[in-house]
């Protein structure tokens, strides 16, 4: 039997063991591959495209990341869990349609539509993860099939009520203003302004992080996703874990639909479309395995900093917008690849 | 060795699983200090019967006394309250989650407070004494599981059962896959738990050798029922062979 009580010599060789492994440890986290990412899209564009250099261009950077950025934490969390969801583009344009069309058609408050909305995309997340559960089908069919309904009921509803494909303009509703104020404000910053979004995309990204590498239930997410067998012969509830992320999912696509219906006053039906790959790519990017079990909340922000990146980039370097899906496709190729061989190289030895 | 207390004991279990009957009446005990062997072929129900005592599963009837108290297990972690731990073929560890949280995975030590953090550091120290109790030797508790061998990952799990207040422990295959070297080293540890004396192990084998060495008492299970038991002092490899070859040729001949 060995004995318990560490000698000096013991503890010594403890600090060398974590000394040396100080690099790889950050090498070894899911994010390294989409920080080194990070660097380089920007060194790319920042000499490519010279308007990219200002301080303005940044902060549409930052806001165009960020609202991808949102929903993308919770799709991290949700891949992390072992489960995709592809209904997530579609949900924050129906979260967007609901409390437009619930506000100015039946309570006529927009918070009410707010909650109503807040309402309608929980169950939404809760109805994939308890259809999941349940048919114990891939959630790549279940949210298939739940992004086709729901884009199918966006413009069939919005047309039936609004008798036109996009929602009438809010921006004369009772609550509209502190609403608008909640969600879609602009933050004075030194001579500049930036979207509130921004600011709650970090603070997600920041809680995400939090909860998973310091919270009892983060260990149950990278437990459910990793082996959910193993997970529940020792009694967490995988099951309640799963709806658990869905619904986080359905809230990030609500806080997302409404920063769009307060930035902009009307939706149109059909928006969203494509925008739930993106949510994927950035956590996959950002060192989420498509087979759960490993990733990154904070990964999946710079996941989303990249593709912001690239989409504003694209236009300051002046090139044809269309390049846009050609340099997203090729990022993310690129980026798993990275992370699939540090991750290797990392690991061994 | 019937002296020792009793820790479990079923009575007339029971399984179905629709027309498929996986348990035809089992009745077994055990004991404290005691180690039992499981021995059985495939689709025995050995492993159905593992699954009952651990509260994975109901059984459809029969009767589980434990520590001498009549209980209907609601659920695993039912089971895990009244100190029953099972150590699974699949080794039940995530292997992307480090030893340390491995061996707290459900049962975190956390931080007090509304948000019942992670106590890291405090798992960190419980898993290094832990291994340092029963012998375990890691290089770090921070590893993840996946680049552990198997017999080290066997002997986490195995440690992760035996933390807290176990009193009953169900090995399932405990030595499958494994090396000479490393099924030596298992088979060490399980003799050192059974001198704690206050545990009460069963484990599924498939090596009657093995089984005769480590096990007190030897049950066989064939087609649902326990067909032969005794202690291991009074039993031989060659004696369960016959048992064995004589149910399969009768198998045959039908």
């Amino acid at each position: 039997m060995s004995t318990t009580i560490p000698t000096a010599e013991s503890r010594l060789e403890r600090r060398q063991l974590a000394q040396q492994a100080l690099w790889k440890r950050v090498l070894k986290r899911p994010e390294a591959g989409a920080l080194g990412g990070v660097i380089l899209v920007f060194i790319f564009f920042f000499i490519m495209a010279p308007p990219f250099r200002s301080a303005s261009a940044f902060t549409t950077v930052l806001y165009q990341s960020a609202t991808l950025g949102i929903p993308a934490v919770a799709v991290a969390l949700l891949m992390i869990g072992g489960e995709f969801d592809l209904s997530a583009g579609v949900a924050a344009t129906t979260s967007s349609l609901a409390a437009s069309m619930f506000a100015t058609r039946v309570a006529g408050n927009m918070w009410a539509g707010v909650v109503f909305a807040l309402l309608l995309s929980l169950s939404i997340g809760w109805l994939n993860g308890y259809l999941l559960v349940r048919t114990k089908l891939y959630s790549f069919l279940i949210t298939l099939s739940t992004f086709l309904m729901l884009q199918g009921l966006n413009i069939a509803i919005t047309k039936l009520v609004t008798g036109n494909v996009a929602t009438e303009d809010i921006s004369g509703m009772p609550g509209y203003d502190s609403a608008k104020a909640v969600f879609a404000s602009g933050l004075n910053f030194g001579r500049g302004t930036f979207s509130i979004a921004i600011l709650y995309w970090i603070i997600f990204a920041a809680l995400g992080t939090w909860v998973l590498l310091r919270t009892k239930v983060g260990n149950w997410i990278f437990a459910a996703g990793g082996q959910g067998d193993s997970a529940r012969a020792v009694g967490i509830p995988v099951n309640k874990v799963k709806i658990g992320v869905f619904m986080l999912v359905g809230f990030s696509v609500w806080f997302l639909g409404m920063h769009m219906l307060f930035q902009y006053n009307t939706v149109q039906s059909g928006a969203g479309v494509g925008n739930e790959l993106l949510y994927i790519a950035s956590a996959v990017v950002g060192g989420c395995l498509l087979t759960g079990g490993y990733g990154s909340a904070a990964g999946s922000a710079l996941g989303a900093f990249m593709f912001g990146m690239t989409t504003e980039g694209v236009i300051y370097a002046d090139w044809d917008p269309d390049w846009f899906m050609f340099f997203v496709g090729a990022m993310l190729l690129l980026g798993t690849i990275v992370n699939t061989w540090v991750r290797a190289r990392a690991t061994s030895g | 060795m019937s002296g020792h207390p009793e820790a479990l004991r079923a009575e007339n279990i029971v399984k179905r699983f629709g027309q498929v009957t996986a348990l035809e009446g089992v009745s077994i005990s055990m004991r404290q200090g005691e180690i039992l062997g499981i021995l059985g072929d495939n689709g025995a129900g050995k492993s159905t019967l593992m699954k009952i005592i651990t509260g994975f599963q109901p059984p459809t009837s029969g009767r589980l006394i434990i520590g001498g108290q009549e209980v209907a297990l609601r659920s695993v972690d039912h089971a895990r309250e009244l100190g029953i731990e099972c150590v699974y073929q699949d080794l039940a560890l995530v292997g992307g989650l480090s030893i340390y949280h491995n061996l707290f995975l459900n049962r975190e030590i956390t931080y007090k407070g509304p948000f019942r953090l992670l106590n890291n550091e405090a798992m960190r120290q419980a898993a290094i004494e832990r291994l340092g109790e029963i012998g375990v030797n890691i290089p770090s508790v921070d590893l993840e599981v996946e680049r552990l061998s198997g017999g080290q990952r066997q002997a986490i799990a195995v440690a992760r059962a035996v933390g807290g207040a176990s009193r009953i422990l169900l090995l399932d295959e405990p030595l499958a896959a494994m090396g000479a070297r490393e099924a030596g080293a298992i088979i060490d540890l399980i003799l050192r738990l059974k001198q704690r004396g206050d545990l009460a192990i069963a484990m599924i084998m498939h090596n009657y050798a093995q089984t005769l060495d480590i096990a007190d008492r030897i049950i066989l299970m064939q087609r649902g029922r326990i067909t032969y038991e005794k202690e291991s002092a009074a039993t031989s490899v060659q004696e369960l062979m016959d048992i064995v070859r004589r149910e399969y040729r009768a198998m045959r001949a039908a």
